[in-house]
């Protein structure tokens, strides 16, 4: 008798639910993934467009935006220009993956393989989602805010909350800590820090009539600061890089539910961090996963070939890297540099190479290429994993070079090539590539003088004389007046000398 | 631990909330767009039936955010490839100035100029007829009930006695019975006859012994044939079945009358297209049923289709009346006025023969306008004739006689266009809500 999981194109639930436990006993026992229990859910292709417009979220309160954006991918997928993805997975505990119904057998094994084991697996172990998410409450989170964004409309106007939730979307990537959590300080804490603050007050006095003094010393001098901006500093935990929690914790005139609204955004904004930094990690992790297990699979003979040759036509066709002078390139695809890296991770650990003993002494030839894997996993992020895991191999392999754009030079230069002189270089620009914290403009808020002239400044350091799109950044002020309630300006200053660059402000 | 669920089922239209939000955030724009298009187009009448496409200005629905600019600056791009370069090269930076990559620019996928969409037929009449309401529509509603009716929905598997199809019935017996071989009354009797003329025979041969008894054996297996595979078995059964349905009372008929004699150019054809078009698309969102009627008219009135009435060439005369006569006369057949909310649509270009003008006022006065829920009269006039757009007091012999209608019935409404875009606005005027007409 065959072993065949299945044979033909047609998918029932018991041939997944079959698929499902011979994958799960690869995943577990040979690869000793951890993952969420699973709950696989099979949607049609609308509903995968309605999830797209939602950011891929189960739940989501609404929004016009969300409906543009349905507007958009219907009309690509209408006109065939665009397809849609064969899966959705959401981090959370159960882990929800979305199946498409038009795929086959074998695409919903390789898809289980590739979301509901890949996937889950590093949404579980990765120490970002581990740190920054909660993947049990995310949906309750979820029911909350739609619930509470309707019954704001309800309350208020459908264009009162529209306001307020477009003002926060522009700030989104400015709503999340990327350092550090805000202090969350436990009870004992907060009556520590009471008992601080008042022993603060009684000294206060003291500082005043000093603080007076230095004050009208120094006001004829124009670059210096006064008291009263470092002690507003403080109190209002300036600088502050989270644009939407200082507004929530400071605006002087959103009521309680808008700033309701404002954590809303922040919150779901600070959830998807993490995917933001470790797509090739989160991509490689789960082709890797789909790729040993449909490999173990056939070499079980638990699939046939015909299936094994679906599979691999389709992940070849993820992991294609078309080269840069390609029509079809649009940048690294993750998928293949996940992919590749991690290929290399194993093949660094089973056949290393006298350059991979150099480079990777750690690794190289490590019996236990499974668990260097989990390790990697678990620790780093795209940026970290790059910069440690790239190895002179599959620089070489990809044929990586850097151009270097300097606006000052008429031409662009090819700094780095694959060479060893060049490895370094290539690997750090390439990790740094994938620093958002890098890519993302840095801005901060400077001060804002409540018992002054109520001004919200902000910096912006800029990095190697890139500033801000204008017409962008000055909507984007517009929407933060509006939150703010005055006027709202923002400095660029150069990340190395400090000069001062640009300036714009809401105020005329 | 796992579990599958199936998700298809659930009701569709998850996102149509946010839909109706962008609809109602760029409504301005949209609104626009639609107003154009009802202009712009060559009118066919029905052809919105698969929605419509608009494209409208992505500046009110831009998304901003804290962006670095594409330009300025230095950048490092490592690519993928590399086939002869080496360190020092250079290369022409690309035009566009978007800096190596060239893929930062739109980083949501949309256009600066414009974003398009299709809108739904429903999302496209709604904004079309935004603010407008059917004159008089409350009276008739109030009398307008839905009863319920049955129709024949197919077969079923299971049912009463007396739905039951026979004739689905005995052919699904008869395949199976052919399926599973069931020996047939026909060859049972055959064997049964055989056996029983051997058994009067008096013979105690072997021979004779051993058939009767092969025979008997074979009706042994026929009969236990028989018994298993039934005659008619309960998975054969098929019963007709009905499903109650609702059967419509609001039903609502346009005549849309028309002068096509020489004096009707394509211009004013043209126009007289939008009126109608306009018209019927109002009607048939506010009424679950509607028809229509083409009548066009020289120095006589003809019934015709849709595309007889626009695009057929006529000559002759120009008697107004007959299509009025002609009008009454369908009523009369086909549209029992207990049962249709009636609406009269005429457009002419104001000439009529002698003084049969009077002759149509005392038609409508008498025999129309009370069973008409609406009645509306266009008048295209020359693109100049600014004195008879503005001046509802002048006008030729036809215009005088209906202003007395016109003044006697709420439900009457004449007005004068000249050029496409007098049409939209002019139709909005005529079905306006809370139209205040005095009387």
């Amino acid at each position: 008798m065959s072993k065949l999981l299945f044979d033909g194109p047609e998918w029932t639930f018991e041939l997944l639910s079959k698929a499902h436990d011979a994958i799960e006993e690869i995943a577990i026992e040979d690869l000793g993934l951890d993952v969420y229990p699973n709950q696989i859910e099979i949607i049609s292709s609308e509903q995968m467009l309605d999830a797209y417009s939602a950011v891929g979220m189960p739940l989501m309160y609404q929004h016009w935006s969300y409906g543009k954006r349905f507007a958009r991918d219907e009309a690509l997928y209408r006109t065939g220009r665009q397809g849609l993805a064969y899966e959705i997975v959401i981090n959370s505990n159960p882990c929800i993956s979305y199946n498409m119904e038009e795929n086959t057998m074998a695409m919903q094994t390789l898809v289980m393989a590739h979301a509901a084991f890949g996937h889950n697996h590093f949404f579980k172990k990765n120490y970002l989602f581990q740190q920054w998410t909660d993947a049990a409450g995310i949906h309750d989170y979820l029911a909350f805010a739609k619930n509470f964004v309707a019954n704001c409309e309800e309350r208020y106007g459908i264009d009162a909350v529209e306001e307020i939730l477009d003002a926060a979307h522009a700030l989104q990537s400015q709503g999340v800590f990327r350092y550090g959590r805000p202090p969350r300080p436990s009870k004992e804490e907060l009556q520590a820090m009471q008992r601080q603050r008042d022993g603060y007050e009684s000294q206060q006095s003291v500082l005043e009539l000093w603080a007076d003094n230095t004050r009208r010393a120094r006001s004829d001098d124009p670059s210096g600061e006064d008291i009263g901006l470092s002690e507003r500093r403080g109190k209002m935990n300036l600088p502050q890089e989270n644009l939407l929690y200082f507004l929530e914790k400071h605006s002087p005139i959103l009521q309680s539910w808008q700033r309701e609204l404002l954590r809303i955004v922040r919150y779901i904004a600070q959830y998807m961090y993490p995917q933001k930094q470790t797509k090739v990690m989160n991509e490689g992790c789960a082709t890797f996963t789909h790729y040993y297990i449909i490999n173990r699979l056939l070499e079980k003979g638990l699939i046939s070939q015909g299936a094994y040759m679906e599979m691999m036509h389709s992940h070849t066709n993820v992991v294609l890297q078309p080269e840069y002078d390609d029509p079809r390139y649009g940048g690294l695809n993750p998928y293949a540099l996940g992919f590749a890296m991690m290929q290399d991770i194993r093949r660094i650990c089973e056949e290393p190479t006298d350059e991979d003993r150099e480079w990777f002494p750690e690794i190289a030839g490590n019996p236990d290429w499974k668990t260097v894997m989990r390790d990697a996993w678990a620790n780093y992020r795209d940026e970290s994993f790059i910069l440690q895991f790239l190895s002179p191999h599959l620089i070489r392999k990809f044929k990586l070079f850097m151009l270097s754009d300097d606006a000052k030079q008429p031409n662009l230069v090819v700094s780095n090539i694959h060479n060893r002189q060049g490895y370094r270089n290539i690997r750090s620009a390439l990790a740094r590539s994938y620093d958002l914290a890098y890519l993302e403009p840095d801005i901060q808020v400077e001060d804002a003088d409540l018992s002054g002239d109520r001004e919200l400044k902000l910096t912006h350091v800029v990095r190697n004389g890139i500033n801000l799109d204008p017409a962008n950044r000055d909507e984007v002020l517009r929407h933060l007046r509006r939150l703010w309630g005055y006027d709202v300006s923002i400095t660029a200053r150069d990340s190395g000398s400090g000069a001062r660059i640009s300036h714009a402000s809401t105020a005329a | 631990m796992h579990h599958f669920i199936d998700r298809r089922a659930n009701p569709k239209g998850k996102s149509l909330g946010n839909r109706q939000r962008f609809l109602r955030r760029a409504r301005e724009n949209i609104k626009k767009m639609v107003d154009k298009s009802v202009r712009d187009k060559s009118v066919t009448g029905a052809d919105q039936a698969d929605g419509e496409k608009v494209t409208i200005p992505a500046k009110g629905i831009k998304e901003p955010f804290f962006a670095n600019s594409p330009k300025g600056g230095f950048r490092q791009h490592v690519l993928p490839g590399n086939k002869e370069f080496v360190v020092g090269d250079t290369i022409p930076r690309p035009k566009g100035g978007a800096g190596g990559t060239g893929k930062k620019g739109s980083e949501d996928g949309e256009g600066e100029d414009g974003f398009s969409f299709t809108l739904t037929r429903d999302e496209y009449l709604e904004i079309l007829f935004e603010g407008l309401e059917l004159p008089d529509l409350v009276k008739k509603n109030t009398v307008e009930t839905e009863t319920v009716g049955t129709r024949r929905a197919g077969l079923t598997t299971a049912g009463t006695p007396n739905n039951l199809n026979l004739v689905r019935t005995m052919r699904n017996s008869l395949g199976r019975r052919i399926a599973l071989q069931r020996p047939s009354s026909l060859a049972f009797k055959a064997l049964q006859d055989e056996l029983a003329s051997l058994e009067s025979i008096e013979d105690e041969s072997e021979d004779h012994t051993a058939r009767i008894m092969e025979l008997k054996e074979k009706l042994a297996i026929m009969d236990r044939r028989r018994k298993l595979v039934g005659y008619i078995d309960p998975i054969d059964l098929r019963f007709d079945t009905t499903v109650p349905e609702k059967i419509r009372s609001s039903r609502a008929v346009v005549f849309c009358l028309m002068d096509v004699s020489g004096s009707m150019q394509e211009r004013e054809k043209d126009l007289a297209k939008r009126f109608f078009m306009l018209l019927h698309l109002f009607l048939e969102r506010a009424y679950e049923h509607t028809e229509i009627v083409f009548i066009r008219h020289t120095h006589q009135a003809q019934e015709v289709d849709e595309d007889t009435f626009f695009y057929a060439r006529e000559t002759g005369g120009t008697i107004v009346s007959t299509a009025l006569t002609k009008m009454r006369e369908i009523i009369d057949e086909r549209y029992p006025t207990d049962e249709w909310n009636i609406y009269g649509a005429q457009a002419s270009d104001g000439e009529n023969f002698g003084n049969d003008s009077v002759k149509c006022k005392d038609l409508l006065f008498d025999a129309l306008i009370p069973v008409c829920q609406y009645y509306a009269y266009v008048e295209i006039v020359g693109e100049n004739d600014e004195k008879l757009l503005n001046n509802r007091e002048e006008g030729a012999d036809l215009w005088q006689n209906l202003r007395e209608v016109d003044q006697t019935f709420p439900q009457f409404e004449m007005r004068r266009v000249a050029e496409p875009g007098h049409i939209y606005p002019i139709f909005r005027d005529l079905f306006a809500a809370n139209k205040e007409k005095a009387v």
